[in-house]
This record gives structure tokens, C-alpha cells and sequence, in this order.
């Protein structure tokens, strides 16, 4: 896939061919009975990473880090970790830590006993314990509330704690199961840096599962998107939101405008693609392997789609372009979203950011508009 | 009442409005209402102080003749002891004076007579014993119906519960059905050439802890129970992930998470099996001392009723500090999951 709109800032360790992978995940399956939770999934993970695997409910994402915890035992293939299979080793025995979703503290024992639990349990000495403990709360910022119990603290403190408790081994590979979900918005924006921060300075491997998006493009290095069992797509976070490989994809990450068509020509630098729904022929500057005449749908994210009233100048080129009236104008400060029903019925979503004052605004409800994009906004998605 | 009355009570209860004559009983109730609710016993108040009241009624005032029992003096009468008010009158000088007399003998023999002494002791270590025992076998059975799918729980409970559907008596007499000699055990030994037939194990303090320790293990296992269903299991997987073999993650963190459930089904058997007096009598020998044998002893047999309410109020001060543990660890854990 190309890389066209990213620039790399970190690491991109999957793009090396001799760089072997830290997890790897091989043609796994899970079996609860009848239902098939994970559906023969290969992934590599490689040192450094912090992988998101994203999915909604009922997607497997927790079933496979729970496979990689050693909670379950895959119904068929295999995990390796560091070059090791891990069939049949219990999760005591492997090197990997987990930070659960519900956080797991032991109610019995204050934040330090909590951090120390896995320190006593190596039998390591009671200094370094001490230390190891005190290095943890300070990375946490925790310092202060060692002595209190689990229900003394609050849901930031209690999240805070289980990942001290699960770092405090200096695990090679930390699983998180949605680290952030019982923590509101705004912390948990503040915490998805503080996670990438504390991930970047320990150089420790995350695998995270989450079911939010925005969470997973945020931290990760590169995001597994799961639905029902098996992986749709894995790539950067900018691969996976401006190169969706499927309809799902394309739905679950952000919001999409879906144009159904048929491909007219389909030349190595460009496709055409005739749609009815649009009401204008969709021109896409990057080719796709797709017969002429096939079914497709176009994916145009909202964002990239500029309006202005119909009643300006006229554009020379007609492909991507249509025309519509605004039913509904949502206000968010920075942007605003606007529903326009297109001629053909359609509806479609368009974002555009307030740089103007609400007052001068130009576009209002019931207008005609004008929507237009550039041949690289829309993305053929064939599944 | 008269009207008056009712005036007069209105006015000092200025929220309360008297009620009007023509309102009749309606006015009446609704006064009663207000009234009660003044003093803080209606709604919720009065469904708190129904069962004090209750408690006050049935454990405080026969408590409290006991205890006054205990402080009066032996007499061949009935009842068989004397009163500790005495009006003495004496028309001659124009006194009359109130003789309040304690006798405190009772306590002092209590203290005196080794009896009573080692009888304490041997109830005391007669029911750790048990309640050890209880535990042992109590625990895994609690942590097996916790850890059973919810659909089993019910019914293995049920038959934890079970025997309590028999008399008491029937299931104790059953016991000495099996330890007696020629009984079911010595027979089933004998058969297998272990011993003889008329090998016995009924009239020993072997046969009081089987007794207690099968009666009580119910009130071992429910409490038990009620705490280790409550434990998410996840903190079991927690454990594991930081390096806990199963039996070290019971250890560590089952185990102590337990210990509220552990104490009160602990209590629940120790502070009833000390008094106990009805399966040593049945089962136990004659060498069997336990405190609830002797207080039987004393009441029945010597007919010293103020000994035996002696007995029965140091026996009563003496459960108090188990019971005073109890509810503070009760309170404790009441804390910890707020």
C-alpha cells in the first residue's frame, strides 16, 4: 500500500524485511463451542510497537490478547512470542503482562502491595522491591497515595495503579485491554499521551485493545482493525483512515460517504467510476486493480468534500462534482457538519472547519450547494 | 382522653394538629401518625425498632432474671431460690426498711471449684476443635458451589441446607446408630477385618466432635459460601499474569479475601458449640465435660438455680468477646466494600 500521505515519526519496523517480528500470531483460531470467536488470524508485532487491535463488540480483539495472555488456549495455530511457541504455557510462566479492563486490584492490599504483588512473587529482594515500587508510583505520579487502598482512589488512580502493577516486571510485551474505557473523555485523552509517553521511555512492546477509534489512532504505531473474528485490515493509523481496504473498515474508522458505481475505465493512473447516487462521474487519481464494469463503492470522507453555493462561478471539470441542498447544519465550534441531501436522495456528510465567524457563514439551511473533491479524496473499496 | 387533653398535647406539638372531633377515628390515626413520627419511629424508624423491640423483649429480660437469679441464695422452695428484696417492717420502732441482698457465693464457687474451671476450658477446646474441623471440610465444599456454574449452585446448596429439614435429635441419634458398638462403622470395619464388631466410638469426645462438626458445617459453609461467590475471578487471572501458580493465587489473594467469611462462619460454629449440650450428652461419655453439661447438671439435677444462672451468665460474658470481634471485623468489611 502506499505511503503517499504520511510521514514517518517513528520507527516503521514492519517496512524491513530482515527485522524479525517480537509476536507472532499464526493462523490462529478460537472455538467457544460453536461460535468461532477468533477466525484463522496471522499478525506480526514487532519490539517498539504499540499495536492497537480495534474492533466492536463481539469482533474477538479481547479473545486474541486473551490468547497471548495465556488466559485461553487457541482452538488451532500457533503464538510465538520472542521466537518461542507458547502453546500449553501457562500465563504465569509467560514474559507478558496484562492490564485488565476492570483494572483487577487486589482489594486486600494497598497501591504498593498491589505494584510489589508480582515483585514478591519472583522472590526478588526486599529493597529492590522497595525501589522498583517507588520507581513505578513516580512514573505514574502516584507517589503520594502508596499506602491507600484500591477503593480509596479514583478511576484515573485506580487505571494509574493496574499499569504500574503491570509494568512493574519489566514485561517485554504488555497487553492492555481497553486501557481507557472506564475513564471520561477528557482523562482519557490526557492518559492516551501519558500511555504513548510511559510506552516511548520504557521501550516496552503494547499490544492494546480498544473499540475506540480515536483511541487506537491516536497511540498506535499501526492498528488491526477486527470484525467477527478475523483481521480486515492492518496498517498505520493514516493507512487504515485514507486507505480503507473495506466498506468496514471504512464505516468504523471515522465518518465515510459510500458512493455505489460502476467502473467505466479503469486506466493505471486513474479510474472512472459511473454513480447514479453521486449524480456525477467519480474520478480517482490512483489506480485500483478493478474489470471495467464491476460493482463497486466509493468512499469520500467527509472532511474532503468542499461546498459552496451553486449560484457561484462554474467549474470546467463536472467529474466530482454534484449539487444538493443543505437539510442540517451542526455546530461544533471548530467545524461544523453539514447534511445535504443530494438530487438523487442520497445523503451525504461534509465537514468544514469554522474559519469564519458563525455570523458570516455563508452556506445555510436549505441552500443549494455545490460538493466537490480532488481525484485522490475518494478510495474504491471493491469489498 | 379528654378533649382537653388532646389540647393540651397539640399545643405543645405545634406541627401536630389536633385533630378534629368530627374526624373521628381518621383524626385519631392521623394524630398517632404524626405523633410517631415526631419521636422518630414511623417509616423507617419503626421498621428499625420492631425488631429491637423484639430482642429487648426476649433476649434482655429473661437475660436479666437470670442474671438476678444468679446473685440470690439456694433455697429448698419454689422457686428455689430467695429474693434479693426483702421488706423488713418493724411496727414497734415505726421502721421499714428494703434489704437488697447479693450474694455473690455463686460466682465465688464458680471461681473456687475446679469443676466449672476445667469444664470452660474443655467446652472452650472441645469447640475449637470443631470449628477447625468445620473449617477443613467447610471450605473446599464452599469454594466448590462458588466455583460451580450458577445453574448447579442452587441445588448443591440445597443440599447443604437439607438436613436441617429433620429434627436435630433424629439426625443425632442416627450418629449413634453408626458409632455404637455392632453399629454401622464397627460392622462395615470389621467386615473389611479392621476391627471387631464390638469396637465402639459412641460415649468418646471422638463421637462429640463428629457430632458437632456434621450439625454445625452448615453454618460454616454459608457464610463461606456468600463471600467466595462475591470474588471475581479475574483477580485470580490478575495473579496468574503476575506469576501465581493456582495454589500460590489462592494463597495470596483468595484466601485472605475470604477471611471476613472464614471469621463469621466461625463464630457462627464456635460460640454455639461451647454451650453445647445435647450432642455430648447424647453422644459424649462420661468423661465428657463440657459447660453446657454441668449448667444442665446444676439446674436439673442439684436444683441450684442461682449456680446455674451463675454459670450461664460468665458463659454469656465470655461469648460476648467473640461476638464483639465478629461484628467489628463485620463492620470492617462493610468499610472495605463501600
Amino acid at each position: 500500500m502506499s505511503q503517499t500521505v504520511r510521514k514517518p515519526s517513528r520507527l516503521e519496523p514492519w517496512q524491513d524485511a530482515k527485522e524479525t517480528p517480537y509476536v507472532r500470531i499464526e493462523k490462529v483460531s478460537k472455538r467457544f463451542g460453536d461460535f468461532l470467536a477468533v477466525d484463522d488470524v496471522n499478525l506480526s508485532i514487532y519490539r517498539g510497537e504499540l499495536f492497537s487491535l480495534l474492533g466492536g463488540s463481539g469482533s474477538g480483539k479481547t479473545t486474541l490478547l486473551r490468547m497471548l495472555a495465556g488466559f485461553e488456549q487457541p482452538s488451532e495455530g500457533k503464538i510465538f512470542i520472542d521466537g518461542v511457541d507458547m502453546s500449553g504455557i501457562p500465563p504465569y510462566e509467560r514474559p507478558v503482562n496484562m492490564m485488565f479492563q476492570s483494572y483487577a486490584l487486589f482489594p486486600h492490599m494497598s497501591v504498593e502491595e498491589n505494584i510489589a504483588f508480582g515483585l514478591k512473587q519472583d522472590r526478588m529482594g526486599r529493597d529492590q522491591i522497595r525501589e522498583r515500587v517507588a520507581e513505578m508510583l513516580d512514573l505514574v505520579q502516584l507517589s503520594k497515595f502508596g499506602k491507600r487502598r484500591p477503593h480509596q482512589l479514583s478511576g484515573g488512580q485506580r487505571q494509574r495503579v493496574a499499569l504500574a502493577r503491570a509494568l512493574a516486571k519489566r514485561p517485554k510485551l504488555l497487553l492492555l485491554d481497553e486501557p481507557l474505557g472506564a475513564l471520561d473523555k477528557r482523562l482519557r485523552e490526557k492518559t492516551q499521551f501519558e500511555l504513548v509517553n510511559i510506552q516511548e521511555k520504557l521501550g516496552v512492546t503494547f499490544v492494546v485493545v480498544t473499540h475506540d477509534q480515536e483511541e487506537a489512532m491516536t497511540m498506535s504505531t499501526r492498528i488491526a482493525v477486527m470484525n467477527q473474528g478475523y483481521i480486515v485490515q492492518v496498517g498505520t493509523p493514516t493507512e487504515v483512515y485514507e486507505y480503507p481496504n473495506t466498506r468496514f473498515t471504512a464505516q468504523f474508522i471515522g465518518d465515510v460517504n459510500l458512493f455505489e458505481g460502476r467502473v467505466i475505465e479503469d486506466e493505471p493512473d486513474h479510474v472512472l467510476i459511473a454513480s447514479e447516487e453521486a449524480g456525477c462521474d467519480l474520478y480517482i487519481n490512483h489506480g485500483t486493480p478493478t474489470p471495467v464494469g464491476s460493482q463497486v463503492a466509493v468512499a469520500v470522507r467527509p472532511e474532503k468534500i468542499m461546498l459552496r453555493k451553486e449560484d457561484d462561478d462554474g467549474v470546467a471539470d463536472d467529474r466530482n462534482l454534484t449539487a444538493g441542498t443543505v437539510r442540517e447544519i451542526a455546530y461544533l465550534g471548530d467545524a461544523s457538519i453539514y447534511i445535504i441531501e443530494l438530487d438523487s436522495g442520497k445523503t451525504v456528510r461534509v465537514t468544514a472547519p469554522n474559519v469564519t465567524r458563525r455570523v458570516d457563514m455563508p452556506i445555510t439551511w436549505e441552500d443549494r450547494v455545490q460538493l466537490s473533491w480532488r481525484p485522490y479524496a475518494g478510495v474504491v473499496l471493491t469489498q | 382522653m379528654s378533649r382537653q387533653g388532646f389540647l393540651s398535647l397539640g399545643d405543645r406539638m405545634s406541627d401536630t394538629p389536633p385533630p378534629n372531633v368530627g374526624d373521628g377515628l381518621a383524626g385519631i390515626w392521623r394524630f398517632i401518625v404524626a405523633t410517631l413520627r415526631r419521636l422518630g419511629l414511623w417509616g423507617r424508624g419503626f421498621v428499625i425498632a420492631a425488631p429491637y423491640f423484639w430482642l429487648l423483649l426476649f433476649f434482655l429480660i429473661p437475660f436479666l432474671i437470670v442474671f438476678k437469679i444468679s446473685f440470690s441464695e439456694a433455697v429448698i422452695a419454689q422457686p428455689p431460690y430467695a429474693g434479693l428484696l426483702q421488706w423488713i417492717s418493724d411496727p414497734d420502732l415505726g421502721e421499714l426498711r428494703l434489704q437488697i441482698t447479693l450474694n455473690l457465693s455463686n460466682y465465688l464457687r464458680l471461681l473456687s471449684d475446679d469443676l466449672y474451671w476445667s469444664a470452660y476450658l474443655s467446652s472452650v477446646q472441645m469447640a475449637a476443635v470443631s470449628t477447625l474441623l468445620c473449617l477443613a471440610l467447610g471450605y473446599p465444599m464452599a469454594y466448590a458451589i462458588a466455583k460451580a456454574p450458577p445453574s448447579r449452585r442452587g441445588a448443591l446448596l440445597m443440599l447443604i441446607i437439607l438436613p436441617f429439614w429433620t429434627s436435630f435429635l433424629i439426625r443425632v441419634y442416627a450418629w449413634i446408630g453408626i458409632l455404637k458398638a455392632n453399629g454401622l462403622l464397627s460392622n462395615l470395619l470389621a467386615s473389611l477385618g479392621l476391627a471387631d464388631p464390638s469396637f465402639e466410638l459412641l460415649y468418646t469426645d471422638f463421637a462429640v466432635y463428629v457430632g458437632i462438626t456434621y450439625s454445625y458445617l452448615p453454618f460454616m459453609i454459608l457464610p463461606l459460601y456468600a463471600n467466595l461467590e462475591k470474588h471475581d475471578p479475574i483477580l485470580l487471572e490478575a495473579a496468574a499474569d503476575l506469576g501465581c501458580r493456582p495454589w500460590q493465587a489462592f494463597l495470596r489473594v483468595t484466601l485472605p479475601l475470604s477471611m471476613p467469611g472464614i471469621i463469621a462462619g466461625s463464630l457462627l460454629v464456635f460460640i454455639p458449640a461451647v454451650g453445647e449440650f445435647v450432642i455430648p450428652e447424647l453422644l459424649g461419655g462420661p468423661d465428657t465435660l463440657m459447660i453446657g453439661k454441668v449448667l444442665w447438671t446444676e439446674f436439673f439435677n442439684n436444683r441450684d438455680w442461682p449456680v446455674a444462672a451463675a454459670v450461664a451468665t460468665a458463659l454469656l460474658l465470655f461469648l460476648v468477646a467473640p461476638i464483639m470481634v465478629f461484628q467489628y471485623t463485620q463492620g470492617k468489611q462493610q468499610e472495605r466494600e463501600d
